[in-house]
C-alpha cells in the first residue's frame, strides 16, 4: 500500500517541504523541485518594489506542486490573517503556514497568537499548518482548533543547527494525532532522516538548500534521507544494547578448542 | 493629495482610482493584490475605486519564502 500523507482534502507522496526564499537564482527553484520531486512548496508575500524586476515566484513553482503562501512578516494573529486573505486573492490558495514572529534575533514564534490565528482561519475555511515552538500544550489546542499539522522549530530558521527540539518533538509525535511537520534549522539530510526515523509525518528545508554551493543536487540528498528516515521509522527499529551481540559465527575453525 | 501606498506617502495629483494608480506604476496586473484601507480590492472593481486624501494601499505580490 503507498504510503501518503493526508493534510487537508490532499494526498501527499513526497515528505519533503521546500521552501523558496534565499535561491539567488529564481530559476533554480523549478529544477530543485524537480530534482527533490518536492510537492509542498511555500512562498511569501511582500510589497511591490517598482525598482525591482517583474519575476515573480509562482512562475518558477510547476502545476503540480500544492503552494502554501506563510505569513511571514507578522507580529501577531490580526497580521496573520490579513496576509492569509490577501495571499488567497491573489490565488495562493487555501494552504496557509502560519508564522507570527515578534522576535528578530532569534525568529522564535509566538505561539499564543499562533493559536488565535489558527482558530480564525480554520473557521473561515483555509487549511491552516502553524509553525510553533515545540509545546504539547499548545500543540493539543492547536489540533482541537483543527490546524490541519503542526509544524514545530527543529531550531531557530536558517541557523541549519539541526534537529535541536527532539525530546519535546517525540512527545508531539506520540500525542498529536496530526501531522508533526519539522520545520526550519534542519540543516543536513542527516537532521531531516533524524526527524523522520522518530516518527515525524514530513520535514520543510529552505536555507539549507537555498545557500548550499549545489541546491540541485543537496535538495536531492535531503529528499533521499526524508525516504530513508521514513522507511526506517516503518520498518522499525532494531532494539540497541549495551554490548556487542556477534552478527557473524564466533566459532572458530582455524583452532582447535 | 497625500496617500500612503505601500508604507510611503506619495503625492497624487488629480482624480484617481485603483486602476489609474496600478496602470500609471506599471504593475503586472495579474500579479499584485491591492488592499485599500484594509480591504481587498479584487481586479474588477479597481475602476470603481477613487482614491481620497490620507488613504492606505497596499500593492502586494508573491516572492521566494520559507
Amino acid at each position: 500500500m503507498e504510503d501518503l500523507l493526508r493534510i487537508g482534502d490532499k494526498n501527499i507522496k513526497n515528505r519533503f517541504f521546500l521552501g523558496t526564499g534565499k535561491f539567488s537564482d529564481k530559476r533554480i527553484v523549478r529544477e530543485v523541485l524537480e530534482a527533490s520531486g518536492a510537492e509542498v512548496v511555500t512562498v511569501a508575500l511582500r510589497r511591490v518594489d517598482a525598482s525591482s524586476s517583474d519575476e515573480n515566484i509562482l512562475d518558477h513553482i510547476p502545476g503540480r506542486c500544492i503552494l502554501m503562501a506563510n505569513t511571514s512578516g507578522a507580529r501577531n494573529a490580526d497580521e496573520a490573517v490579513r496576509i492569509a486573505h490577501i495571499a488567497k486573492a491573489g490565488g495562493g490558495g487555501t494552504w496557509i503556514k502560519i508564522e507570527v514572529i515578534p522576535d528578530n534575533k532569534y525568529l522564535l514564534p509566538d505561539n499564543a497568537e499562533t493559536l488565535k490565528a489558527t482558530e480564525i482561519l480554520v473557521k473561515e475555511g483555509f487549511t491552516v499548518l502553524p509553525y510553533v515552538m515545540p509545546d504539547l500544550i499548545t500543540a493539543k489546542r492547536l489540533e482541537e482548533a483543527g490546524a490541519a499539522a503542526v509544524m514545530p522549530l527543529g531550531s531557530p530558521i536558517g541557523s541549519n543547527r539541526g534537529f535541536k527540539t527532539e525530546e519535546i518533538v517525540r512527545i508531539l509525535v506520540d500525542e498529536i494525532k496530526v501531522p508533526i511537520i519539522v520545520d526550519a534549522g534542519l540543516g543536513r539530510p542527516s537532521d531531516v532522516a533524524q526527524c523522520m526515523e522518530l516518527g515525524c509525518d514530513a520535514v520543510l528545508v529552505n536555507t539549507a538548500v537555498a545557500i548550499s554551493r549545489d541546491p540541485v543536487k543537496t535538495a536531492r540528498a535531503f529528499s533521499l534521507a526524508v525516504q530513508a528516515g521514513r522507511l526506517s521509522y516503518l520498518a522499525g527499529h532494531a532494539p540497541s544494547g549495551e554490548y556487542a551481540e556477534a552478527s557473524s559465527p564466533l566459532t572458530g575453525f582455524l583452532r582447535e578448542e | 493629495m497625500i496617500i500612503r501606498i505601500n508604507g510611503k506617502e506619495e503625492n497624487v495629483s488629480g482624480k484617481i482610482n485603483i486602476n489609474d494608480l496600478v496602470e500609471d506604476k506599471g504593475l503586472n496586473q495579474k500579479r499584485i493584490v491591492i488592499e485599500h484601507n484594509l480591504e481587498i480590492i479584487p481586479a474588477e472593481k479597481w475602476q470603481a475605486v477613487s482614491l481620497r486624501e490620507g488613504d492606505t494601499v497596499e500593492i502586494i505580490t508573491f516572492m521566494g519564502g520559507g
